[in-house]
C-alpha cells in the first residue's frame, strides 16, 4: 500500500470519525461496540481504498460498512438476540433498507452532542474523560493522546478500554441532558475541554509537538461545540478565552524558552486572527446572557480587556478589578482574589492591591503559594518599602518549584535597594 | 496545521458576475460543514482584479499599475484560512468543496499553502537572527 493512500484514510478518519462514531452509538446504544464498528470499517477501508481508490463520499462508504457490519455482528451472535430486535425494530421505524438509513442525515448534529455529554460524563474520572473525548470527537489516535499527556500508550488504551466499559455498566444514556442536570453535564464538557487546551497550553518549547498541539484539539473541539449548542453563552465564553489565550501563545515565551509576562510580551506577535475570533466568540456568548455570566464569559471578559489594549499602559485595569469581583462571587478562590488585588493596584494603586491582599493572608488556602508574597513585593517595592518587599521576594522564591521563576525572584529581590 | 487555500479566478470571476444562486446554497453549506467541524478560520472572496492595483519594485523606484490583470488562470479569486491536523486533512476537505463550471465550461483550481506560524520560524531563526527580529517589532509597534 502507498504511504499516500494511507495518510488519506487517516485524514478521512480524522473527519469522519466523530459522526461516524455517533451515529452508530444510535443504533447499537453502546460507545464501546460503536467504536470497535467504526475501526472494522476502517480496517476495510484499508484493505480496500489502495486498490480501489478513495470513495467518492467516504463517509458515506464508512458508515454504510459499518453499518452492515453492526447488523451482520448483531445476527451472528446470539447472546445479542435481544439487541437484535432492539436493532431490527430501530430499522424499521426509521427506514426499511440500510441504504436509505445511511442517506439519512438528520440528526448527526444531535448524535454527536449525545456523544459529548456520553463522552464527559461524570461517572468517569477526568483522565478517562479527557481520554475518550479526544479520541471519539477529536479523531486522535491512543499514541497520539498518549504522547501528549506524557503517559505511556498502554495506559491510555486500558483508560479508554475501561471507560467504555463503565459507561455501559452505569448505562449511561445516549441523550443530551435536560433541564436542571444540563448546565451541570455541560460544565463537565466543558471543563474537559478546557483542560485539553490548559495541557497544551503549559507545554514547554522543547515537548513532542504532540503537546502543544492540544490547545489546537481544544479550540477545535469547542469551536464544534458552539456549533452544536449555540444557544449557551458558557460555549462561547470558553472558545473565546481559549481563542485569546491562543493568540499569546507564541509573545509568552522568550528566545531561551523563559516566560514573559503579559507586560513584557511583544503585543505584535499575538495572532490577531484569534483575537478577532476571540472578541467575536465573546460578543455571541454577551447577546445570550440575560443574568449573570458565568465563569468562562468573565474570564474570556478579562483576556478581552487585554487583548483589546494596543499597549500595556492602555489596559482597562478598573474593568479588569471588576470583572474579577463578579468572577469572585460566580467562583470563589482566593486565587481569583489574588488576581483582583493586581487588578486593583494597577488601577488605583498598590495601597489599594495591598489592602486587599492582607485579608487574603490570613486563608489556609494561599499558605505556601509563592505568588502571594511575589505580588506582596511587587506592590511594597513600588510603594517604596523595600526592606519589606526583599523579604516577601527571598520567601516566594523559597516557595517556587519553577528554577526559571526563582531566579527571576531572587533577581528582584537583590534589586531591592 | 494553518493553511490557505486559494481559489483560482476564472473569466467569470473576473468579470464580477456572481455565481448561480444553486451554487451559492451549495457553497454556503460546505462551509457550514468546515464550521461545524471547527476547521474553518476565516474565508473571503475578492472583487475582480480591476478593483485592485500592482505596485512593481525597481530598486528604489515603484510603478503603480491598476488592474484588470490579464493572466486570468494566475489570480486569486478567494481564500479560506482553516486549522487541520495535516496537509492530508486539508486536502480531504477540500476534495468536498463544490467547484461547479462556470457558463463558458471553466472549472478553477484550488491552490493549499501551508501558513507560517511562529514555531515554524522559530526552529529557522538564529538568536541573532531573532534578536533583529524583535527589535524590528518593537520598533514597529510605536510606528
Amino acid at each position: 500500500m502507498t504511504t499516500d493512500t494511507h495518510r488519506a484514510i487517516e485524514a478521512v478518519w480524522r473527519i469522519e470519525a466523530p459522526r461516524l462514531i455517533a451515529g452508530l452509538t444510535r443504533l447499537v446504544h453502546d460507545v464501546g461496540t460503536a467504536e470497535e464498528l467504526a475501526q472494522d470499517a476502517l480496517v476495510a477501508a484499508l484493505e480496500q481504498w489502495p486498490a480501489a481508490g478513495v470513495p467518492g463520499n467516504p463517509g458515506a462508504w464508512l458508515m454504510t460498512t459499518a453499518k452492515r457490519r453492526a447488523i451482520d455482528q448483531i445476527r451472528r451472535n446470539e447472546t445479542f438476540r435481544r439487541k437484535v430486535e432492539e436493532v431490527g425494530r430501530d430499522l424499521q421505524e426509521s427506514s426499511p433498507d440500510i441504504g436509505a438509513l445511511v442517506a439519512e442525515d438528520d440528526g448527526i448534529g444531535d448524535d454527536r452532542l449525545r456523544l459529548v455529554f456520553v463522552a464527559c460524563h461524570p461517572v468517569l474520572s477526568t483522565e478517562a474523560r479527557t481520554a475518550l473525548t479526544l479520541r471519539l470527537l477529536g479523531g486522535l489516535t491512543t499514541d497520539e493522546i498518549a504522547r501528549a499527556f506524557l503517559v505511556p500508550e498502554p495506559t491510555v488504551a486500558q483508560r479508554i478500554v475501561r471507560a467504555k466499559k463503565t459507561l455501559a455498566q452505569a448505562r449511561v444514556p445516549f441523550e443530551v441532558p435536560q433541564g436542571d442536570e444540563l448546565a451541570a453535564r455541560l460544565a463537565s464538557v466543558l471543563e474537559v475541554v478546557y483542560l485539553i487546551f490548559n495541557e497544551g497550553y503549559s507545554a514547554t518549547a522543547g515537548d513532542d509537538w504532540m503537546r502543544p498541539a492540544l490547545c489546537e484539539d481544544a479550540l477545535r473541539l469547542g469551536r464544534i461545540l458552539a456549533r452544536l449548542a449555540p444557544r449557551e453563552p458558557e460555549v462561547h465564553g470558553l472558545v473565546a478565552l481559549m481563542e485569546i489565550q491562543a493568540s499569546r501563545a507564541v509573545a509568552r515565551t522568550g528566545p531561551g524558552g523563559e516566560p514573559v509576562l503579559l507586560a513584557d510580551q511583544n503585543r505584535a506577535r499575538w495572532d490577531h486572527l484569534l483575537i478577532r475570533r476571540g472578541l467575536a466568540a465573546l460578543d455571541r456568548a454577551e447577546a445570550l446572557i440575560d443574568d449573570e455570566p458565568g465563569p468562562y464569559v468573565l474570564q474570556a471578559a478579562i483576556a478581552a480587556c487585554h487583548a483589546r489594549a494596543t499597549r500595556f499602559a492602555d489596559t482597562d485595569w478598573s474593568r479588569i478589578a471588576r470583572l474579577y469581583e463578579r468572577l469572585a462571587r460566580t467562583m470563589p478562590s482566593p486565587v481569583v482574589e489574588l488576581n483582583r488585588a493586581v487588578a486593583l493596584s494597577m488601577a488605583y494603586g498598590p495601597e489599594t492591591g495591598l489592602a486587599l491582599l492582607d485579608q487574603l493572608t490570613a486563608l489556609p488556602a494561599l499558605r505556601g503559594y509563592h505568588l502571594l508574597p511575589s505580588v506582596r513585593g511587587d506592590f511594597l517595592s513600588r510603594l517604596g518599602r523595600h526592606a519589606e518587599a526583599r523579604t516577601e521576594f527571598e520567601r516566594a522564591a523559597s516557595l517556587t518549584r519553577n528554577e526559571r521563576e526563582r531566579t527571576l525572584l531572587l533577581d528582584r529581590a537583590a534589586g531591592c535597594d | 496545521m494553518r493553511f490557505m487555500v486559494i481559489t483560482k479566478a476564472t473569466a467569470d470571476s473576473e468579470a464580477g458576475r456572481p455565481p448561480a444562486t444553486e451554487d451559492f446554497a451549495t457553497m454556503g453549506s460546505f462551509i457550514q460543514e468546515l464550521m461545524d467541524a471547527g476547521v474553518l478560520l476565516a474565508a473571503d472572496g475578492l472583487h475582480p482584479s480591476t478593483q485592485g492595483a500592482r505596485i512593481y519594485f525597481d530598486g528604489e523606484k515603484k510603478t503603480v499599475v491598476d488592474g484588470p490583470f490579464t493572466e486570468t488562470k494566475e489570480l486569486i479569486a478567494g481564500f479560506f484560512l482553516v486549522e487541520t491536523k495535516s496537509l492530508e486533512e486539508c486536502v480531504e476537505w477540500f476534495k468536498r468543496c463544490p467547484m461547479p463550471r462556470t457558463a463558458d465550461g471553466e472549472q478553477p483550481n484550488l491552490e493549499i499553502r501551508r501558513v507560517i506560524q511562529a514555531e515554524d520560524f522559530e526552529a529557522a531563526m538564529t538568536p541573532e537572527l531573532r534578536a533583529a527580529a524583535e527589535q524590528r517589532d518593537q520598533e514597529s509597534r510605536y510606528n
